[in-house]
């Protein structure tokens, strides 16, 4: 797992209150409340220094920690999907 | 030896100006047809209409404390005047995060101007807190979207211009704003209502409504998560700070009809139960009054905690307007209840404000499940066990 990867996973699992694997969907299942999308775009921005444009949303972006990792390094300049042990699914 | 002038930011300053000057017409406003639409247009003149709007897009780009300190001014005098700088205010945030550039530039001027009077209806008959569970339709029809439904409860909607609309695509949740001038939109005022009777409120109807696609705000799918949820963040921001302002108007109106009224040759303020009502509402405002700073400072410096700093300083703050201005009317006796009462109409409006932008109950919710991830206890399963 990258480091990214790693810190956006820890977030998470300290947010919903449980463990999060870099590959779980927690809108699917069911564990984010009201706030949590805007909590999770919030904490990106302000981890990693990067504005949250409303071109960078859509429905899969920030659907895994394992994809929020590789958004920010495309934001933060680097070619996405070339993370070491990135997204597996993707 | 004479203490210098309070520096007084001058948004503040422009509120107190027009509070002063609506302090009477207030109580009319609420027995009759309620606000009259050149209210936002007074608003705006002073820079007060969805102040935080950022210069660039004409707005003064008020910083988040001096807008609190704003609808506070402001909601000590009326209500629905707060209620339509929320407004304005919560769709222009919305706006704002998540409004492609071509967006902002076309709509936030005109919000900022009081060119349009924004409203945003996302209440239903049968999705109030649930709003993830609203039937109303957003429909694609080439390069047109097509909206159908009802919406409930749309303070300023039988003036509004511009409503931002939730509502359900095939592809999820989306948020639509939708001129009322467009053929389709009717209203039904709202009248008779427990508080917040000068608010314009309305009952919206959408039939077959069709608006160009540029209308659609984020993509369909986050229209709740992400729109409506930043809108109502803004929205409880502005209530919490009105809430303060209505405590502390309600504890004036109190405090100097305890010390002016005597009953058999004793002043009110001479009994100690009223002193303890009056130090117990004092304690309320001033808490209320500090989280709510709370709030702000964590909107401008840490956004990581803004959403639930703003969650329980709005819970905070209505509770306290809801107790103060109950005990001041009970201090206020018959004045209290009188047709032209400051503290009655506040009192009635402050149980409002227990359950608009997030009933008490679901921020109660909110602020437990916060605890108990900062105490880092495990969510439960399903089981009843921890993970």
């Amino acid at each position: 797992m990258n480091e990214i990867t790693e810190q956006v996973t820890e977030f998470l699992t300290l947010a919903l209150r449980r463990p999060v694997a870099p590959d779980d969907d927690y809108f699917a299942l069911g564990l984010a409340d009201s706030l949590f999308a805007l909590e999770l775009v919030t904490f990106v921005e302000e981890r990693y220094a990067v504005t949250v444009e409303v071109e960078d949303l859509d429905l899969d972006s920030f659907r895994t920690a394992a994809r929020i990792a590789r958004f920010v390094r495309a934001k933060q300049g680097h070619p996405a999907g070339l993370g070491a042990g990135d997204d597996a699914s993707a | 030896m004479t203490r210098p002038p309070e520096a007084v930011p001058e948004p503040v300053r422009a509120a107190r100006d027009l509070a002063a000057r609506w302090l009477l017409p207030a109580a009319a406003w609420d027995r009759s047809e309620g606000l009259p639409r050149d209210v936002a247009g007074d608003l705006a003149r002073a820079g007060l209409l969805a102040p935080d709007v950022p210069a660039e897009y004409g707005g003064a780009g008020t910083g988040q404390q001096e807008l609190g300190e704003v609808c506070a001014t402001l909601g000590g005098v009326c209500g629905a005047v707060r209620g339509l700088v929320t407004v304005q205010g919560m769709v222009a945030a919305g706006l704002r995060r998540w409004g492609t550039a071509g967006q902002r530039r076309t709509w936030l001027p005109r919000l900022a101007s009081g060119e349009l009077v924004a409203a945003f209806a996302a209440t239903e008959q049968d999705a109030g807190s649930a709003l993830a569970h609203v039937a109303t339709s957003v429909e694609e029809d080439g390069d047109e979207l097509v909206v159908s439904g009802r919406k409930r409860w749309v303070t300023c909607g039988q003036f509004a211009d511009l409503v931002l609309v939730l509502g359900r695509a095939p592809g999820g949740l989306a948020a639509v704003l939708v001129e009322t001038g467009r053929p389709g939109v009717s209203r039904e005022a709202v009248t008779g209502q427990l508080g917040m009777r000068a608010a314009r409120i309305a009952h919206l109807e959408f039939d077959a409504v069709r608006v160009p696609r540029d209308h659609l705000v984020a993509p369909v799918g986050l229209g709740l998560s992400h729109v409506a949820a930043t809108v109502l963040d803004h929205g409880r921001h502005t209530v919490a700070w009105g809430c303060v302002g209505m405590a502390e108007a309600a504890l004036h109106d109190a405090v100097t009809h305890a010390g002016t009224r005597f009953q058999g040759g004793t002043p009110l303020s001479a009994h100690q139960s009223v002193r303890a009502v009056l130090a117990r509402s004092a304690v309320a405002a001033t808490g209320a009054r500090e989280l709510c700073r709370r709030a702000a400072r964590a909107r401008t410096h840490e956004p990581g905690r803004a959403l639930h700093e703003t969650v329980l300083a709005k819970y905070a703050a209505a509770d306290a307007a809801a107790a103060v201005t109950r005990d001041a009317v009970q201090i206020l006796g018959s004045a209290g209840c009188a047709p032209d009462s400051r503290a009655g109409r506040l009192f009635r409006d402050a149980k409002v404000m227990e359950i608009i932008e997030g009933a008490q109950h679901v921020a109660e919710t909110h602020i437990a499940d916060r605890l108990f991830r900062d105490h880092g206890v495990p969510a439960p399963r399903p089981d009843g066990a921890t993970a």
